[in-house]
């Protein structure tokens, strides 16, 4: 049984973050929020990259797979265009997050971090809570997702670094004002980069806010078996893909974490810059703009 | 004509005038397996043993005194019958031999190079107690390596029975799950295998290395399974994409066989085990096999570590894979820490010697205290604690006891962690019903049945760390048991 993943649709939405609706029917049928999936785009030679699934649409049998283009496979897969497939999509994996109805809940996403939020924030909304919803990114043009939040959040709040669009501010200032509110939020949700959900859960545990986080560790297997995901949590060994990707922020040590995910730093750029050529070379350029 | 030419020969000629008696047979000198040169293979993934050639395989098995109480089939975990097919080879009757293989074993060239033979059939072997040696025993695994390389054939499918309309659920692609979709395929059933990864084979593609098993061999299996009509499907997260309950009660599947293989690796559980640099030995050979990183940046995209020292912690065989394939990867100095002493050593003797011969650094009765990290996080060193051993312990084997301020620290950029695995959570988890042992191992009975009906289980998942024989063997009496309930089954 071979499964096909055409591209449907593809569109750029800031300079290098892509999304795709791509045919994956057997992830469609079984995905739940907070899940990921494990995507190769070469069986032979390909890398193995864990992605969150953003969306889904059961009847079609598609998902939305969102990316930032930081290395070489990422960089391939922004590349390809609709009608192309993708050679092999796993999943979907990891636990789905606990949804129940806890009240308020704000979820805070920085830049990529706003793909793994929306299915997460959509679900805590269907499941009755309140959504108070912080975006944040470096500048205006890094902000994704903007409208599909809105839609879904009693209260938005959206944050750049440079005050290019929304308040200029680090997302942990609203997040610090909302959970100082009476009565507070009854749960924060963080995701985005390691630094900013390190600085949100400082900032949530000390107005006692419990808070989710999901991680994106580097992976091969994504099935409990290879252990290259492990975080500490708690002082313990965890493994991302069998016992996350959620955790609770207050446990993790984002520094270890950190420090981890920048151990191919070096391969990858020296890949990355081997691809840039090979485009350069063959005459790639970027063709598809925002949202065609 | 060479020497051996010449004396298989004379053995020959002596066979037909009057019958070759124990006294011949033991003077006939146990032949060496020829390999790859001991530096050369340090920068080659190829394949270190070459395999014997047609002369020297029949010298080997005209060294069997072919007893008659078989005491090598009892030390087999398959049972193949051993004595009749090495005296088919000893006959040149090579086809012969492979179809008593075959018989009871479906994995011949898999079996011939990765299987214990020292633990296992070759360890009672009459020829070998004569020598006092277990080395001098008949070589039944290069033996059996032979005839396997020997059949080019490639076309010989098994027969499968009238379809039975029944359908069987392999999840896994391991030699375990290999064995059951062959079996349980034979008797007519409607096979699908699941593969978590993007390519089958399990431990034998993602684990074992090419140098030891070439992946050609692997893929030969499993396009046999294909021929004979099993469907593969890769990328399928069994207790993710589909719960065992979902594939019985949804997809029609009237019997389920677990063979997932190894789970969570196990860490020592010290401090620095978060920097980089330091692997499980799971991700460090997936890495390196499965995901070709040894091609990284010359068409493979998945990296590995640019090791230039590096320390591999146990003493198994795949500490022993784990360590060579560093040294292809370009590792100038490699260490292999055991905290007990070389005799303990689970892994092949074979392996210990050639990862000798390629220059490791064996460091037994030593033991990692804690690893040194730099402030960026990457590993730059390990400090270690110098053991002796003590009494016998639960294992048999002499307790390691360390030895007070013995520490030391050992130069390393890279530390890879080969002590074993626990349990893969993902199927007990996911399965409700499913009687785990409280380390989280599927719980089965003789016939490899699980606590479900129609589910049955075998290989690392039941027995925590297997070897591919025992996972094939469980995978040939779950099969028959399979066969069996649907026989039965309405």
């Amino acid at each position: 049984m071979n499964v096909s993943h055409k591209i449907l649709s593809k569109s750029q939405l800031s300079e290098n973050v892509f999304t795709v609706e791509v045919e994956a029917p057997l992830v469609a049928r079984a995905r739940k929020a907070g899940q990921f999936v494990i995507v190769g785009i070469s069986d032979d030679y390909g890398e193995r990259i864990p992605l969150t699934i953003a969306g889904v649409d059961t009847d079609k049998g598609t998902i939305r797979l969102i990316w930032q283009r930081v290395g070489k496979t990422t960089a391939e897969m922004a590349d390809l265009k609709i009608g192309e497939s993708i050679d092999y999509i796993a999943g979907p994996l990891g636990n789905p997050t606990h949804i129940e109805k806890f009240g308020t809940v704000v979820c805070v996403g920085g830049g990529i971090g706003n793909a793994p939020l929306l299915p997460i924030a959509t679900a805590m909304k269907e499941a009755g809570n309140k959504i108070i919803g912080i975006l944040g990114a470096r500048t205006k043009e890094l902000i994704i997702l903007e409208d599909e939040f809105a839609a879904i959040s009693d209260e938005l709040i959206v944050v750049t670094d440079d005050g290019s669009h929304g308040r200029k501010a680090l997302v942990t200032e609203p997040l610090q004002e909302i959970c100082s509110r009476d009565p507070k939020p009854d749960l924060a949700v963080a995701i985005g980069p390691a630094i900013m959900m390190k600085f949100c859960c400082r900032t949530t545990k000390q107005l006692d806010v419990p808070t989710q986080v999901s991680l994106n560790t580097i992976m091969v297997d994504g099935t409990g078996m290879c252990g290259g995901c492990r975080v500490e949590v708690g002082g313990k060994t965890k493994f991302v893909c069998v016992d996350g990707p959620e955790f609770d922020g207050h446990q993790v040590n984002f520094d270890l974490m950190m420090k981890r995910l920048g151990a191919y730093r070096t391969q990858e750029q020296k890949a990355s810059a081997q691809y840039a050529e090979h485009r350069c070379k063959i005459g790639l350029t970027d063709t598809i703009r925002k949202k065609q | 004509m060479t020497d051996d030419e010449k004396l298989l020969q004379q053995l020959l000629e002596k066979q037909k005038t009057g019958g070759l008696k124990p006294s011949d047979r033991f003077a006939i000198p146990s032949q060496p397996m020829p390999t790859q040169d001991e530096v050369e293979r340090r920068s080659n993934i190829d394949e270190v043993a070459l395999g014997y050639t047609e002369t020297s395989a029949r010298l080997e098995a005209m060294r069997c005194l072919q007893c008659k109480n078989t005491p090598c089939i009892e030390g087999c975990p398959v049972k193949i019958r051993i004595k009749d097919f090495v005296g088919a080879i000893a006959d040149g009757n090579f086809g012969e031999a492979l179809d008593i293989i075959k018989a009871n074993s479906l994995l011949p060239a898999v079996c011939g190079r990765v299987c214990p033979q020292e633990v296992q059939c070759q360890a009672p072997c009459t020829v070998g107690k004569k020598f006092k040696d277990v080395e001098k025993g008949v070589a039944v695994g290069r033996l059996e390596r032979f005839v396997a390389d020997w059949d080019k054939s490639g076309d010989s499918i098994p027969e499968v029975a009238p379809a039975t309309g029944k359908k069987v659920a392999v999840i896994g692609s391991g030699p375990g799950g290999v064995v059951v979709a062959a079996d349980t395929r034979r008797a007519g059933h409607d096979v699908t295998v699941f593969e978590a990864f993007h390519k089958p084979g399990g431990v034998l593609v993602y684990g074992i290395p090419e140098f030891r098993l070439p992946k050609a061999i692997v893929q030969k299996e499993i396009d046999t399974l294909t021929k004979m009509g099993v469907d593969i499907v890769c990328n399928f997260v069994v207790g993710r994409t589909r719960t065992i309950a979902e594939l019985m009660k949804e997809d029609g599947f009237d019997a389920v066989y677990i063979g997932v293989g190894a789970g969570l690796p196990r860490f020592m559980g010290i401090e620095g085990e978060h920097l980089v640099g330091v692997y499980s030995a799971n991700e460090y050979l997936t890495r390196a096999n499965l995901m070709k990183a040894y091609k990284f940046g010359k068409g493979a995209d998945t990296p590995i570590a640019m090791s230039k020292k590096v320390a591999v912690l146990g003493g198994g065989n795949v500490a022993m894979d784990s360590a060579r394939t560093a040294v292809r990867l370009g590792a100038e100095k490699v260490y292999l820490v055991y905290r007990r002493s070389e005799k303990e050593m689970p892994a092949r003797v074979e392996e210990v010697h050639h990862a000798k011969e390629e220059g490791i650094e064996f460091c037994i009765l030593q033991n990692p205290k804690r690893i040194l990290g730099n402030e960026e996080g990457y590993v730059t060193g390990m400090e270690c604690l110098k053991y002796e051993l003590g009494e016998p312990d639960d294992s048999g084997r002499r307790r390691p006891i360390p030895i007070k301020g013995s520490e030391f620290t050992i130069d390393v950029d890279t530390v890879i962690v080969a002590i074993g695995n626990g349990a893969n959570p993902l199927i007990g988890q996911t399965t409700p019903g499913l009687e785990l042992s409280k380390w989280g191992n599927i719980v089965v009975d003789e016939n490899c049945k699980t606590s479900l009906e129609g589910v049955y289980a075998g290989g690392d998942i039941v027995l925590g760390a297997a070897t591919v024989i025992l996972a094939m063997g469980q995978g040939r009496v779950a099969a028959a048991a399979i066969n069996e309930y649907l026989t039965g089954k309405a």
